[in-house]
């Protein structure tokens, strides 16, 4: 049951995970694409527990753990560079 | 053990198999929402909280599968600290996505932030009636929202100008509904 359980996993995850990239080659304005790589974030950390919890490991726990601590220091931090390179960009 | 052990295993077995495929299926939603929606605030929407959900469900099955005493609390670390920074996340994305007028008005049913600004505009004596002109709305925006730290002045005037570093469009409609 668990390695049907892994097949389907791996493959919900995988069109996830293209749907993101999609979305962060496309997607129209920097935003998107930040809001989109921070999905694609949250997949790999989800294709990490999904990994510890099939295999019986906790060798990728404190990665989670990190990645869940700082993983949304990428988006605050570019979501303020969006609206300060705009503003140094008008005023020079 | 005793002799339904194997039964109980198998129970468990089942649940953390149900657990990992709804919370993949979470992802798969938030890339789907990603997807399909229209504009900046909704794909800030559906991104942002299915994760949260489909990590509780992860973990869960992580739990279960592992069953040691000490994995719990760095789990529940972990789900408590999701919890936490997803929010912040999705606030700050939203936030720059208002002030940069990464949003369609006709799709808001509401948007209460809109008289806000109007009126604080009104009441600085700023640019006429309020939201009528790109000029001075984000330094404006900042004092409202009391976000001040960038509220010195380095937006102002860049609101409604140039919102899309690649020019699809949108910023020409952010420019139309001053």
């Amino acid at each position: 049951m668990k390695d049907v359980a892994l097949i389907i996993t791996a493959v919900v995850l995988t069109l996830a995970a293209a749907g993101a990239i999609v979305r962060i080659a496309v997607g129209p304005s920097l935003l998107d694409r930040v809001l989109a790589s921070d999905v694609l974030l949250g997949i790999v950390g989800a294709a990490l527990a999904i990994d510890m919890a099939v295999n019986r490991h906790l060798n990728n726990l404190f990665l989670l753990v990190a990645l869940t601590l700082i993983g949304f220091i990428g988006s605050v931090t570019v979501a303020r560079f969006v609206s300060d390179r705009r503003g140094q960009a008008n005023d020079s | 053990m005793t002799p339904d052990a194997g039964g109980v295993d198998a129970v468990i077995d089942a649940v953390t198999a149900v657990f990992l495929v709804l919370g993949a299926l979470m992802s798969l939603t938030a890339t789907i929402g990603l997807l399909r929606f229209p504009d900046l605030m909704s794909r800030m929407h559906a991104a942002t909280k299915p994760q949260v959900l489909g990590l509780f469900l992860l973990l869960a099955a992580i739990g279960l599968q592992m069953r040691q005493w000490w994995v719990w609390p760095v789990l529940v670390v972990a789900w408590i600290f999701q919890l936490l920074t997803v929010p912040v996340s999705a606030h700050m994305v939203g936030r720059a996505g208002y002030r940069t007028k990464h949003l369609h008005p006709e799709l808001l049913s509401v948007d209460e932030l809109e008289s806000v600004v109007r009126r604080a505009a009104t009441e600085r004596g700023g640019t006429g009636p309020g939201y009528a002109g790109p000029a001075g709305t984000a330094g404006e925006l900042d004092d409202v929202l009391g976000l001040g730290e960038t509220g010195d002045g380095a937006l102002s005037g860049t609101a409604g100008q140039h919102l899309d570093d690649r020019g699809d469009g949108r910023g020409d409609q952010g420019e139309g509904k001053g």
